[in-house]
């Protein structure tokens, strides 16, 4: 009887402390979201740091701004919807960041504040948030900027370095190239040029770009083939033929790098399969194409990551991978 | 063609330093011995004693419920308390039979007295039926019933799980190093149950010794094979093994025995060779206690009947208090939220963290990072998947071939929104299935 009972209360005491159980897997990878978009602003920093050299203090502030506008508005959409907040989890100063350096360098301080709230609350928030937006919600905010003040968009204009006494006009050397004007292919590719904050060196952006492909942040898959069938595009179609030079402007100008590695990749609005993705890729790289070799304007980028990322739906729907052993269930 | 090892999968931190070099010792159990009349898949066995009668140790106590079930021996001697439900690993009460032992040890015939090479495939089947063998891996699927399939002169591969690719589980590997040559001859009495079959240990490579020491222990034996695996989880997935080894693809829907496979685990073999030369029932296991909050991480043979809580006494006790107590492995195996549970055919492990890793992170929306698409060993879209089955889209999560999971957890491992994406999956995978039993 004795027995029984410390039996019982052993049992009761045992009750009582219960200790946790969860389904598995017991144990989780070190990565956070969080961490994947430190890792994207990291790699941006290369470009977003020789924008604002390269464009004096404005650069910065206007970056500042973007980057303030986009948390700021994240945080208070969430305060005042009454959500969980998430503006801790750093996606918020990556669309910033992307929008800032997607501005030239003339527009005035209440347009990146302007964007940043319209890539977060109408792009973002109002779709549902974090990895609900359709379209990359930096880009969203830049062409909705384009069509709304164009006169300031295009504008750029700039002032070199700090305290540079010499205003420099003038179109971007895409533009330039493709009225047959001259360019510096070397000053395009370290980025002396004209452009928006973060587009011109495609060498920083590059080194930015290696760095999220060895850091398994992104994959090769959308950069590549998007690069690789822009390039067929332009060597086919451009009238141009294999000119290396020319070939080497459409790689280095109109902010190619920065949509290649930083825009088509984002994780929300490009599709999840690889095989979608290289389709994807590959329908960005046509698209840009015929936009700069066709439309009477010489950037598309923008354009065309925008339309692809209406299109990711429908490659997901046609790109559903097969499941391990399918091919011998059809046959059985 | 063979390619040894799987598309995906990851490379979690594997904890097995802490265990492996500790060679298996027995515990003697203590206290009463709890017998689940559920070890296993299949119907529940039927208790075949009574209270207060006296058993032998390797008597059967429970005789198997069917077909697909499995009888259950006393491990020890002693007298019958109780036929009650008791709390087991599941979390679940179920029907147990209590056996106080008298730690006299005294043993019961064996299963059979006929010599192995005396016996007819039949009897040889029959006795592995009788021993109350199943698979000792984790899934505790009735070996005798995957030794008959339909078409037995279909089976061209008999494949041994050396995989042993669950992290801090060193169970398997202390077997195959201490007990090799039961190991062969465990696999010799299986493939001579199929005319020409071949017989594969198949080893990850992380465990060189034991490759070196298998081959050496096979070189003679004109149908058996070591082949080395690429160190990978899940790489002991049925599925995924039999791919790594033949080059050969199956699916949920159909059995190993559809692609001339017969998979079993190491702890697996060793019984049935026990069982079939010397007539012993499965009656101890080796079960790997560790973790960075046991003392003394240890590998032991354990009988079956014992309860958890004297595991951890033989293993020196607590550093720390543990914030969670798993059964099995940190991947697939279960948490309990009591450790006075008692030891089956299927524990493979007690593992002790001090960290909770999982009450750690606070899951978050997906950013469609696709790291689940890239690790998942059945090629679905894990985050699709568990999207579908969280908002009940029946349709779609059969469109997304949902039923095709392994439950291998892969996926909630690697997500960076630390969703709980297999457990999503696996609630209506169960679902489907007993909609379909219906």
């Amino acid at each position: 009887m004795e027995e029984k009972n410390n039996v019982a209360g052993e049992q009761e005491k045992s009750a009582k402390k219960l200790r946790s159980v969860s389904p598995t897997p017991h144990i989780r990878d070190k990565a956070t979201t969080r961490g994947i978009m430190g890792m994207v602003v990291l790699a941006l920093m290369p470009a977003a740091l020789y924008g604002i050299w390269h464009f004096g203090p404005k650069a910065l502030l206007l970056l500042v701004l973007s980057i303030a506008a986009c948390v700021g508005s994240e945080w208070g959409f969430e305060k005042l919807t009454k959500q969980k907040n998430t503006a801790g989890d750093l996606s918020a100063v990556v669309t910033g960041l992307l929008l800032g350096m997607n501005l030239p360098v003339a527009v005035p301080w209440w347009m990146p504040v302007l964007g940043g709230c319209f890539a977060i609350i109408v792009v973002k928030m109002l779709f549902g948030g974090l990895g609900q937006n359709f379209m990359n919600p930096a880009l969203g905010a830049r062409c909705f900027l384009v069509l709304s003040f164009s006169k300031y968009m295009t504008d750029f204009s700039y002032r070199p370095g700090w305290g540079g006494a010499d205003v420099v006009s003038g179109a971007t050397p895409l533009a330039a190239a493709k009225n047959g004007e001259a360019y510096d292919l070397m000053q395009m590719f370290l980025g002396n040029e004209g452009g928006t904050i973060g587009e011109t060196s495609a060498l920083a952006l590059l080194i930015g770009g290696i760095f999220l492909l060895l850091s398994g942040v992104i994959t090769w898959h959308v950069s590549v083939c998007y690069i690789a069938s822009l390039l067929a595009f332009v060597l086919l179609f451009s009238g141009h033929g294999a000119d290396l030079s020319c070939l080497g402007a459409q790689l280095c100008g109109g902010g190619l790098m920065l949509g290649a590695f930083f825009m088509a990749t984002d994780y929300v609005t490009r599709p999840i399969t690889r095989k979608g993705q290289v389709i994807y890729g590959i329908f960005l790289g046509v698209l840009t194409g015929i936009f700069r070799v066709f439309a009477p304007g010489a950037e598309g980028v923008s354009y065309a990551i925008i339309i692809g990322n209406l299109l990711v739906p429908l490659i997901e729907r046609v790109t559903l991978p097969k499941h391990f052993g399918y091919r011998k269930q059809q046959k059985a | 063609m063979a390619g040894f090892t799987f598309r995906g999968g990851i490379h979690p931190y594997d904890g097995k330093a802490l265990s492996r070099e500790k060679a298996i010792t027995e515990i003697m159990p203590k206290g009463e011995m709890v017998y689940p009349v559920s070890q296993h898949i299949g119907a529940p066995a039927k208790p075949i004693v009574q209270k207060g009668q006296r058993v032998l140790m390797g008597e059967c106590i429970a005789e198997a419920g069917g077909f697909v079930s499995a009888p259950v021996y006393s491990s020890v001697s002693g007298t019958v308390k109780a036929i009650e439900k008791r709390r087991t690993v599941s979390g679940d009460m179920t029907d147990c039979i209590i056996i106080e032992n008298d730690g006299l040890d005294e043993k019961a015939a064996p299963l059979t007295a006929r010599k192995y090479e005396e016996m007819s495939r039949g009897e040889v089947l029959e006795v592995i039926q009788k021993a109350g063998i199943v698979g000792m891996g984790g899934a505790g699927f009735p070996t005798h019933v995957k030794l008959s399939p339909k078409a037995p002169e279909k089976i061209d591969t008999v494949i041994v799980n050396c995989a042993e690719c669950e992290p801090y589980l060193t169970s398997d590997y202390r077997k195959m190093l201490e007990e090799p040559d039961r190991l062969v001859k465990g696999l010799q009495i299986e493939t001579g149950l199929f005319a020409g079959a071949r017989g594969v240990l198949a080893v990850e490579d992380n465990k060189p010794d034991c490759i070196a020491l298998l081959k050496e222990k096979v070189k003679d034996i004109p149908n058996i094979t070591v082949v080395a695996l690429k160190t990978k989880y899940p790489q002991g997935s049925e599925r995924q093994l039999i791919y790594a080894v033949t080059g050969r693809e199956i699916n949920a829907a159909m059995l190993p025995a559809d692609a001339g496979c017969i998979v079993n685990n190491v702890d697996t073999v060793i019984a049935v060779c026990n069982a079939v030369t010397e007539g012993e029932p499965l009656m101890h296991r080796i079960v790997t206690v560790t973790g960075d909050a046991v003392k003394d991480p240890r590998n032991f043979k354990v009988r079956t009947g014992t309860d958890y809580a004297e595991l951890i006494e033989a293993a020196g006790g607590f550093v720390t208090e543990p914030a969670k107590i798993i059964s099995g492995g940190p991947m697939m195996g279960i948490s309990l939220f009591d450790l006075h549970v008692p030891v089956t055919k299927i524990s493979s492990a007690l593992l002790c963290m001090s960290v909770d890793e999982v009450a750690k992170w606070e899951p978050s929306a997906c950013i469609n990072c696709g790291r689940c698409v890239e690790v998942c060993p059945s090629r679905l879209v894990p985050s699709h998947l568990a999207d579908h089955a969280e908002h009940f889209n029946e349709e779609e999560f059969l469109r997304y071939y949902g039923m095709e999971c392994v439950e291998c957890g892969s996926c909630s491992y690697v997500c960076p929104a630390k969703r709980q994406l297999a457990q999503s999956i696996r609630t209506m995978r169960k679902l489907q299935l007993a909609k379909r039993k219906k």
